[in-house]
């Protein structure tokens, strides 16, 4: 296989990878957030407790992002060195600020977070969470900064030519709210609150089915739940006005995702489909001009398909990009539906007695998490050829002195770890949710927080 | 903590005689930006070196604790703070991406294969922090045992593998490409500098072991450190010698302005006072002292390249500086804006978790 290939699977599968963890994080911060704040605000050790859980589970997340984030950063010099040099005016000065202002914060509270409980105030120790939180909110802030920026480029100049060309900032809040940036932004958000939200319901779910930890799996179901509705309705808002951004910026990416093909016709609105790129056709079930509509509300308004860009600017896998976007557009609709369904039993009392309901909810863990991927697939084939946006094509950003067998080593390596750490995450999270938030055993023993930094003596 | 303050600043000290004004390039108290973004890079990887320095330091010591409760201290001496400590690799690779994109490019895609093992090892080193301590079983806590030491003196070895070959360079062509074999990375100076590097982390990771232990485990780390001392102050020995013997390109900036011989000196008195302090049971000025140590040893390293970044040793003088190295004049005064914000908070954050876990490790239910 060619190097071009390999780098690319590579940086495709440790990115895929790295994504199961970052929005789990941010999901689960938000809740940690709310659930500690509830805990100072009643005093009630139920939701210390939980908070107390769920920062455990956390903690396991957190680890596996940080250790398979740096390999991004690092990819991107070893792999892309082309890239590097075009892109890092830009790319590199979002980077360094994700650096210098999310992970510092992240990381310098973490420590508090996880392993001073019993060694700092409540207040502090809520501080520590809040930090902790933003600090994952900002650093998402960046990298899709950065992202947004090889999808719509502004604020740059090109300088020098051919392969010594390279971007330089020229206005740097242009190259901030780019196009794209404020709506990827959001949807990217929310992707995350949902992933985490999610974890939460499934496990609550688990122990309220197996009647463990009953009273508190139902207050954290419910919080749960708050965030699952307010956000998986938002996400259809973020997510359209996403897809308008395609339209207006990136056209060859939203043909593909429509399987649209002729130049300029109105075109069909699909609900699920199979796309064959030979004979440029697509058949499946869906609003025919609906795409149309959607974007300039006229079923007749024509939408420029692939034909009208030159064969070599087309993404390449156009049907891949069909099926993913049209699957996270899928999973966000039933999120919607289970989350309102939910809704409505809570509301006539009845929730915690719909049995089914809660199995769906303990398989639906996985929901989001497909559909942050698929969304991503989408996002980054569509963008295909090009890794910045009309400006860089993939195949002249990669490292010239890197040769197919060093990928070739490093991905064997990276997909070896890369197993051993899933099965080991799904192991230790699996043995932290049947453990519990506290053995059955000492139920009232186990002390209140201010008890313990008593005990502990003026530790603060 | 307030030692990080100072490092800056004496980058910045030493850099002022060299500046010369570049075409294109504001600058601050009289030093251009690319200079001065050098020193902020320069500054953070020492901040890197010093502070999770210690932690693999301290993790390559790990299997020479025998007992159960002494690996569990040990490791919980490091584990409210080594994430935190990484982090500053993190941001001194996003530094060096922003400002140097073309070193960045040419140095990690040069040096391949050095820097996947790094990755790999990195990523053990985590998982086995995060993993032994969730099963009881000996077999599974001695596995992450034995990975999560050799995953960081191999981390320790790396860093000074890498920074040896910066150090002696290597062959660039026209457009500032690698054009050597990466075999070539495996060579007689680049593996002192990572036996070099590693005993210094030992060093200074057994210093922060005894103000973290008690009692026995104490006493041991005690005898550890001793026997450190002696293998990094024989090694250094030998690698300066190597040096002034078979390098002179690095040894030539010094000779010819002999005022900044100072730092070297610094370095060396740095490292003499260890050993007295140790012997008077003052840990944390021996700590602060190690601190310097590698701080002056990076800064003696920084001054002899700048302002070239990576010499060509092929002889073409296509050498990456920090002028034909850096990005534009724009982004540079951007990023200076973000360090001069983001810095103080930065520290002030890592300064808190120090301070909140100070003192000798006490094992409560969230341990590792």
């Amino acid at each position: 296989m060619d190097v071009e290939i390999l780098a690319r699977l590579q940086f495709a599968f440790t990115i895929a990878f790295h994504y199961i963890y970052p929005p789990l994080s941010i999901g689960l911060g938000l809740l940690m957030v709310i659930m500690e704040g509830l805990y100072l605000r009643t005093g009630q050790k139920v939701y210390e407790t939980m908070c107390r859980f769920w920062t455990r589970i956390f903690a396991l997340t957190f680890g596996i992002g940080v250790a398979t984030g740096i390999v991004m950063e690092f990819e991107f010099g070893t792999n892309w060195a082309t890239y590097s040099r075009y892109v890092g005016d830009i790319f590199g000065s979002a980077l360094a600020a994700e650096g210098i202002f999310a992970f510092a914060l992240e990381s310098g509270f973490l420590g508090v977070l996880l392993f001073g409980w019993n060694r700092v105030s409540s207040r502090v120790h809520f501080i520590a969470t809040v930090g902790v939180f933003l600090g994952s909110m900002f650093s998402a802030i960046w990298i899709t900064v950065a992202n947004s920026w090889q999808q719509t480029p502004a604020g740059y100049q090109i300088v020098g030519e051919g392969m010594d060309a390279r971007a330089e900032i020229v206005d740097f809040w242009a190259m901030v709210f780019n196009p794209s940036s404020v709506d990827r932004l959001t949807h990217v958000w929310i992707g995350a609150f949902l992933a985490g939200a999610f974890l939460v319901l499934s496990v609550h779910a688990y122990y309220l089915l197996r009647g463990r930890y009953v009273e508190l799996s139902r207050k954290a179901f419910k919080i749960a739940l708050v965030v699952a509705t307010v956000f998986s309705l938002s996400q259809l808002f973020t997510g359209h006005r996403s897809a308008e951004y395609v339209a207006e910026h990136q056209p060859a990416k939203l043909a593909a995702m429509e399987g649209h093909f002729s130049a300029s016709a109105p075109a069909d609105l699909y609900l699920l489909g199979w796309v064959d790129k030979e004979n440029q056709t697509t058949t499946g079930i869906g609003i025919p001009g609906g795409l149309g509509f959607l974007l300039e509300q006229d079923f007749a308004a024509p939408v420029t398909g692939l034909n009208a860009f030159a064969e070599e600017d087309r993404p390449g896998q156009v049907n891949a990009v069909f099926q993913f976007y049209h699957l996270m557009v899928a999973i966000g609709m039933v999120l919607i539906g289970l989350t309102l369904l939910a809704v409505f039993y809570w509301w006539r009392g009845r929730l915690f007695e719909q049995r089914w309901l809660l199995w769906a909810f303990v398989w639906a863990v996985v929901l989001p998490q497909m559909a942050n991927q698929f969304g991503w697939y989408t996002a980054e084939m569509g963008r295909q050829p090009w890794v910045v946006y009309g400006l860089l094509r993939t195949s002249d950003a990669l490292s010239s002195v890197v040769t197919a067998n060093q990928v070739l080593f490093s991905l064997i390596g990276f997909t070896i770890i890369y197993a051993i750490l899933l099965v080991l995450f799904i192991y230790l999270l699996n043995k932290k949710i049947k453990h519990g938030p506290y053995d059955e055993s000492d139920i009232d023993d186990r002390p209140l927080q201010e008890n313990i930094a008593k005990v502990a003596g003026g530790q603060l | 903590m307030k030692l990080l303050y100072l490092l800056p600043l004496a980058f910045i000290l030493t850099a002022c005689g060299e500046s010369d004004a570049a075409p294109g390039y504001s600058s601050l108290l009289g030093i251009d930006y690319p200079t001065l973004w050098f020193l902020v890079v320069g500054a953070v990887f020492t901040g890197y070196g010093i502070l999770d320095g210690f932690d693999l330091g301290a993790g390559a010591w790990h299997l020479f604790f025998r007992k159960e409760e002494s690996r569990r201290i040990a490791l919980n001496a490091v584990g409210p703070v080594w994430d935190g400590n990484e982090v500053w690799l993190v941001i001194g690779g996003g530094t060096l991406f922003a400002g140097f994109p073309v070193v960045y490019g040419t140095l990690f895609s040069a040096m391949y294969v050095p820097l996947m093992l790094f990755l790999f090892a990195l990523i053990f080193r985590a998982i086995s922090i995060e993993f032994r301590g969730k099963e009881p079983m000996q077999w599974w806590r001695n596995m992450w045992d034995v990975s999560y030491s050799v995953s960081s003196a191999l981390l320790a070895f790396l860093l000074g593998v890498v920074l040896g070959n910066v150090l002696l360079g290597m062959p660039l062509d026209d457009r500032l490409e690698f054009s050597g074999d990466w075999l070539n990375f495996i060579n007689p100076f680049a593996i002192l500098v990572g036996l070099t590097a590693l005993a210094l982390f030992m060093m200074h990771g057994a210093i922060y072991l005894t103000m973290k232990t008690e009692g026995r485990l104490f006493a041991k780390v005690n005898k550890l450190l001793q026997k450190s001392i002696i293998a990094f102050v024989l090694l250094f020995a030998v690698l300066t010698l190597y040096v002034l013997l078979y390098i002179p390109h690095l040894s030539d900036g010094l000779k010819e302005n002999p005022l900044l011989l100072g730092v070297p000196i610094l370095a060396i008195l740095a490292i003499a006072n260890i050993p007295r302090l140790v012997s008077k049971r003052k840990y944390l000025p021996a700590f602060i002292f190690s601190a310097i140590t590698v701080g002056l040893l990076l800064i003696t390293a920084a001054m002899e390249l700048y302002p070239v970044i990576i010499l060509d040793s092929s002889g073409s003088g296509n050498d990456i500086t920090v002028y034909n190295g850096v990005a534009s004049n724009k982004s540079l005064g951007i990023m200076l804006t973000f360090v001069a914000i983001g810095g103080p908070m930065a520290i002030g954050y890592t300064a808190f978790v120090y301070k909140t876990f100070w003192g000798k490790v006490r094992l409560d239910e969230h341990s590792y």
